[in-house]
């Protein structure tokens, strides 16, 4: 091609050096019997959480889909492309089952653009609001604003959970949150789209109402404050719904909505005509390159890591199975090695990783601190891989500084401004969870992997803890205490330890995004990245430093 | 290949024009290049950038009678560009002995026969009594005044039985019997004398022998200025639709070399006999059954099939007529005039076979046709993007073949159907295909009634979609979508989005994309594909109660030859594939089934639906608005007539589906509409 130029030799010898310095190495014996016995135990972790989505993304009950779908709908999930948020929402957190909380969020790519799409599923409770559903959506909404991607709500819901309505309506993260945030994401001109798919009654009213622009399926669509028994009862007025709230009456008379569909899928054609006037544009802020594939296959990591949080396994060799080309510029290689900070690219977008690789010393985390600033002077997203029991105790950790070394990380983790998406790919114990980016600090994304644990420490540590409060004021008494007491005092302590920081538990009460497949991690990362890009990346100002 | 024995020749002429569009302008051009004539074409405003006008003159609004029958205008640009010869080609001016006498007078040399033999030839009963005393055979009968019931039934026995009684008014089969036997004429001429009457106002009828088996045959001849005429032997033409012409082969099937003889020395005779000059056509009419062949008409004119010629006798029959409008003595003599080989002639139409071969307007937007070679000559006026208007022939290209022997070139022809591909309008592509691969065809037992006798194998239905071509169309929606997007991505700020490369990515679960396909069957075919990680598909295939499951499909798509590549099963099928944007349908040809269509309902559906619900009248077929019966506003019952179409000459009357107000008219008279537009809103 007309693009050979000639270079001189060592040109090419320089540029074929910086190939292969930064590739990492393969540390990993897959033919040994432990990789085959941790890749056999993150299998069936694996399985169980396929077994488990897959009779979520079902919905509700077998009837009620078949409904659905004899009503010419289709299902939500059929959709588009996707990237889905919280699909453990709800999961056995009530006595009745609440597939995905009863509504599904994601982001997912309409006419080129990134949007959160949250939909309610109306076979599931007829898509009403309980308490878990309430915060998924806002949960939707806060991803979106922080993101800026734009919104699509596909409406088909009967509003608040009645029952439920104490647990649903008063609060400030409660029902009416979600009003609240689409006036002020429209007000800092993040698009609000409505789709009126089914009913929208009383406060699923204002879905539509509150929109910058709506759309409504004729003969299946409907909108009212209150429905015609609501009306019957208030002012005797016989009416049906079509006629209260349907296509014709707000498309002609009211202007509650703007755009009049045939069918699901026209109302669907009619968004994606919508997007397309948007004027919107991503324009990421980064030095982008061509993606490569990571050399190593991310069908090992099971192999690596296992399902034994108390096995350890070289970080390095996860990044390796994550990243561009599996390459990766490290930074204070030699300094604070618990902790692996360093430069890869992510589908082509630069990343800085932060990686536990044992306990956090305060040279860790100091380094770790450095990195950060690195990166958010430099405005490259962060990204935190979490497997930490927690920070160094002891006297000459303390005397070291521990905790004030400890602050500057949480402080220089709080105050970054770039995107940080955070995988809790082990453990995520105590303040361990804050200098690694856990939930309270913001990160764009946070996902499990099926092997994770999170909680304020280990079920064997805090049992252990407990024990020995418990031994030493026994002792102060003077009293004898049994190891087998001392076991039966722990079992419980440790069994709800299990049980709580299991990520199921977490995925139910939103703690996290989801729950993924370490094979997918790269996947998911690097949709959640281009995601969370819509948004600049802003500067960031850090908090005072204690020194 | 012209003899030198034949003295010194007149040069042929510098410049000729060509009054004539479409695939005979081309035609005759190649030849003009090849002997270093510059050409000079004609167009209309509808022909504006078709192929035929390369370097050309306009002439006139798109109707034939404003353009390319406008003799004085053809003429005017004749001698503005100094052409010194008109080649008409076929249909509009070629056989009119008024423009043929007007160039004489202006100097202007006709490629074509003297005026005088085009008259001659023009007129039925005086060709045949210049035939009958030549001794050409004509169809006996008797066409006298005497209608005497006893005289005729007497001519009836001389012509021998069947005969047929036809109206001297007549036509379209009106006044028409057949009559077995003398016990049952009395009654059949009563009957054809009443129904005259009635139809024409005149019941005179004349008597003709009724063949059962007729064969159209004819014979190429040529003759020079000097007095020599050749024939270069027959063409089987016995294939026909609307009693037009769509396969064509020399050397005709089934006939023996005797009757070939004594058919050339017919058309010969029949060729001297009016003094004929030039390219020539004489029609015969054969008995299958004993052979017996009578003339029927002669065409003064280079036939559209005139290639089968020209392939089996190794001549360039436009080089020829150049000849001897030039004054030059025929290049070759009757016995240096060989038959070698076999060649058929398919006419592709822009017509729908299954809706009677009504004809079809529309864009060219796909078309691909075999590679040309020495086998295989297509000769066509149209390129991709063109489009075949209401006011022309529908035909879209020839494509002739030779073969060894017949069954070769059947062979080669069948193979180059399933080669030439258009999309955008109905060909009778697929039903020539039917035609070709038909056992009675095959075995030469071809008539003129080939199609209405056969139409029960021809029209057969074809079999259900095979799941190989449901899978090339799934997977090149899927993939064809998968492209549009990279590039969309790739101009933008995010030029290597994840969004695009992992468009199948789900989270925790199988991302299965569900496609909805309509088939000829009018069956719903619903697949789902699912999206592995290795790349490959596992594809369901659901029709009514069947369902198929094929697993590890791999397809790519190869946008430049426009190819779905798939591999199924080990078996991998790589066949073109269009997606018709205007009729959201998917068209693979496959190398077994031909053109397969499989429309898209999702897309049909939402363009329709709003219609249907308010109440849309469609035109059924092109055509022209010939009477506007409603205005706007105005109350209709169901059934009310509302407009009047015409389109192939035929009226057609549009009545209200429903009871309504008509709310708007989209077209005014004599505008034209193609297939499915929109008419009237009620």
């Amino acid at each position: 091609s007309n693009r050979k130029i000639f270079r001189p030799n060592l040109l090419n010898y320089q540029t074929l050096h910086e190939q292969t310095t930064n590739v990492l190495p393969n540390n990993v014996d897959s033919k040994s019997d432990e990789f085959k016995e941790n890749a056999e135990k993150m299998n069936i972790l694996v399985k169980n959480l396929e077994n488990i989505i897959n009779k979520v993304v079902l919905g509700g009950s077998e009837s009620a889909r078949k409904r659905h779908l004899e009503r010419k709908k289709l299902l939500v999930r059929d959709r588009s492309p996707f990237l889905e948020l919280s699909q453990l929402a709800g999961y056995k957190l009530y006595a009745d089952e609440i597939p995905a909380g009863g509504i599904i969020s994601g982001i997912g790519r309409v006419k080129g653009v990134e949007c959160m799409i949250i939909a309610n599923d109306s076979t599931v409770k007829g898509g009403t609001y309980y308490p878990i559903t309430v915060k998924k959506h806002l949960r939707a909404q806060d991803v979106a604003r922080e993101n800026r991607l734009p919104c699509i709500y596909l409406v088909d819901s009967g509003g608040a959970n009645l029952p439920q309505q104490a647990e649903v309506f008063p609060d400030r993260d409660h029902f009416g949150r979600i009003f609240f945030n689409q006036a002020t994401m429209s007000a800092e001109g993040i698009p609000q789209i409505a789709v009126v798919m089914g009913s929208c009654t009383a406060g699923g009213a204002y879905v539509p109402a509150m929109a910058d622009e709506s759309v409504i399926v004729a003969k299946q669509g409907t909108i009212f404050l209150g429905g015609p028994p609501l009306v019957k009862a208030a002012t005797g007025e016989v009416i049906t719904a079509e006629e209260l709230g349907g296509a014709d009456l707000h498309c002609r008379t009211s202007g509650v909505t703007d755009h009049y569909a045939n069918s699901d899928e026209h109302a669907l054609q009619i968004t994606r005509s919508i997007v397309e006037t948007l004027n919107w544009s991503k324009k990421p802020n980064l030095s982008i390159k061509k993606p490569e594939e990571p050399i190593y296959s991310a069908s090992e990591l099971g192999g690596i890591v296992g399902d034994n949080l108390r096995k350890t396994f070289d970080v390095k060799n996860v990044i390796a199975r994550i990243v561009d080309g599996s390459r990766f510029e490290e930074f204070k290689e030699l300094y604070g090695t618990t902790l692996v900070t360093g430069f890869s690219h992510l589908y082509g977008y630069p990343i800085g990783i932060i990686a536990n690789n044992g306990i956090l010393f305060s040279e860790s985390a100091l380094k770790g601190a450095h990195f950060i600033e690195l990166c958010a002077q430099r405005g490259i997203p962060l990204i935190f891989l979490q497997n930490i029991t927690g920070f160094m105790v002891g006297s000459s950790a303390e005397a070291g500084g521990i905790a004030k070394n400890g602050a500057k990380l949480v402080t220089a983790v709080s105050c970054a401004k770039v995107p940080k998406l955070s995988v809790i790919i082990g453990g995520s114990f105590g303040a361990g969870n804050y200098g690694m980016c856990g939930r309270a600090y913001n990160p764009r994304f946070l996902l499990m992997w099926p092997n994770a644990r999170i909680s304020v420490m280990g079920g064997e540590q805090a049992a252990s803890v407990l024990a020995q409060i418990k031994r030493d004021s026994k002792a102060e008494k003077g009293e004898e205490w049994s190891m087998k007491e001392e076991e039966k005092f722990k079992k419980p302590i440790r069994d709800r330890f299990e049980e709580e920081g299991h990520p199921y538990f977490s995925s139910a009460r939103l703690w996290d995004d989801g729950i993924i497949k370490p094979a997918d991690t790269r996947k998911v990362l690097g949709l959640a990245l281009s995601a969370a890009l819509n948004a600049q990346i802003e500067k960031s100002r850090f908090g005072v430093f204690r020194m | 290949r012209l003899s030198s024995n034949i003295g010194v020749r007149n040069p042929l002429f510098d410049k000729i024009l060509i009054a004539n569009r479409g695939e005979i302008a081309c035609r005759v051009m190649q030849t003009a290049k090849k002997l270093g004539i510059k050409t000079v074409a004609v167009y209309s405003e509808a022909d504006r950038h078709a192929l035929h006008a390369d370097e050309a003159y306009l002439i006139g609004s798109a109707p034939s009678a404003d353009s390319y029958l406008n003799i004085n205008k053809i003429i005017s640009v004749a001698k503005l560009s100094n052409s010194q010869a008109i080649h008409p080609g076929y249909g509009f001016l070629s056989e009119n002995p008024v423009f043929a006498d007007l160039l004489a007078k202006e100097n202007i040399t006709f490629i074509g026969p003297p005026a005088s033999a085009m008259v001659s030839m023009g007129s039925k009963s005086e060709s045949k009594d210049i035939m009958i005393s030549s001794n050409v055979p004509v169809v006996p009968g008797y066409h006298g005044k005497n209608q005497n019931p006893q005289f005729l039934k007497q001519k009836a026995s001389e012509i021998g039985y069947p005969v047929l009684i036809k109206a001297i008014k007549g036509g379209g089969g009106k006044g028409m019997r057949i009559v077995n036997s003398p016990s049952e004429f009395n009654i059949q001429l009563e009957s054809s004398k009443s129904e005259s009457m009635k139809s024409f106002g005149d019941d005179q009828v004349l008597i003709e022998k009724y063949l059962l088996t007729p064969r159209h045959v004819e014979v190429q001849i040529f003759a020079d200025k000097q007095g020599n005429v050749v024939h270069l032997f027959e063409r089987d033409c016995s294939v026909q639709r609307r009693h037009q012409k769509i396969l064509e082969e020399a050397p005709a099937p089934g006939l023996d070399d005797k009757i070939r003889e004594e058919l050339g020395v017919k058309a010969v005779a029949a060729a001297k006999a009016v003094n004929y000059v030039g390219a020539g056509t004489v029609e015969f009419i054969m008995d299958n059954v004993d052979k017996k062949f009578y003339f029927m008409e002669m065409n003064t004119r280079l036939q559209v099939e005139h290639p089968v010629t020209e392939m089996v006798t190794s001549t360039d029959l436009v080089q020829w007529q150049l000849e001897v409008a030039s004054g030059n003595p025929l290049p070759v003599t009757q016995n240096q005039l060989k038959l070698e080989g076999h060649a058929l002639e398919a006419r592709i139409y822009a017509e729908n076979p299954a809706n009677d071969f009504f004809p079809d307007i529309g864009p060219l937007l796909h078309l691909r046709t075999p590679y040309p070679s020495s086998n295989v000559r297509i000769e066509t006026g149209f390129e991709q993007g063109d489009e075949i208007s209401v006011h022309y022939d529908p035909m879209i290209a020839k494509l002739i073949v030779k073969g060894k022997d017949r069954l070769e070139a059947l062979r080669i022809l069948k193979n180059a159907l399933t080669e030439y591909e258009v999309v955008g309008l109905h060909t009778n592509i697929e039903f020539l295909k039917s035609v070709v691969s038909h056992n009675a065809f095959i075995n030469g037992e071809v008539e003129t009634g080939f199609i209405t006798k056969h139409s029960d194998t021809l029209f057969a239905l074809k079999k259900e979609t095979p799941s190989h071509v449901i899978i090339q169309a799934s997977l090149f929606m899927i993939l064809s979508e998968l492209q549009n997007t990279i590039k969309e991505t790739t101009e933008s700020f995010d030029p290597f989005s994840p969004w695009v490369s992992l468009r199948h990515a789900r989270l925790n679960t199988d991302h299965v994309q569900t496609i909805i396909f309509r088939d000829h069957k009018n069956d719903d075919i619903n697949v789902k594909v699912k999206f592995n990680y290795d790349n490959s598909y596992d594809v369901t295939i659901i029709r009514g109660a069947s369902h198929l499951i094929v697993k590890r499909v791999f397809g790519s798509l190869n946008e430049v030859e426009q190819q779905i590549i798939v591999e199924v099963e080990n078996h991998r099928i790589k066949s073109r594939v269009v997606l018709d944007k205007n009729s959201y349908q998917v068209i693979i040809f496959d190398n077994e089934e031909g053109k397969m269509v499989l429309e898209i309902p999702e897309f049909t559906q939402l363009k329709t639906k709003t219609a249907d619900a308010t109440g849309f009248i469609r035109t059924p077929m092109p055509c022209k608005i010939s009477q506007v019966l409603v205005k706007p506003g105005q109350i209709v019952e169901k059934g009310t007539p509302l407009i009047v179409l015409e389109a192939m000459k035929m009226e057609h009357l549009v009545k209200s589906p429903f009871s309504g107000t008509i709310d708007k008219i989209f077209y005014h008279v004599g505008e034209f509409a193609k297939e499915n537009k929109d008419l009237i809103h009620i």
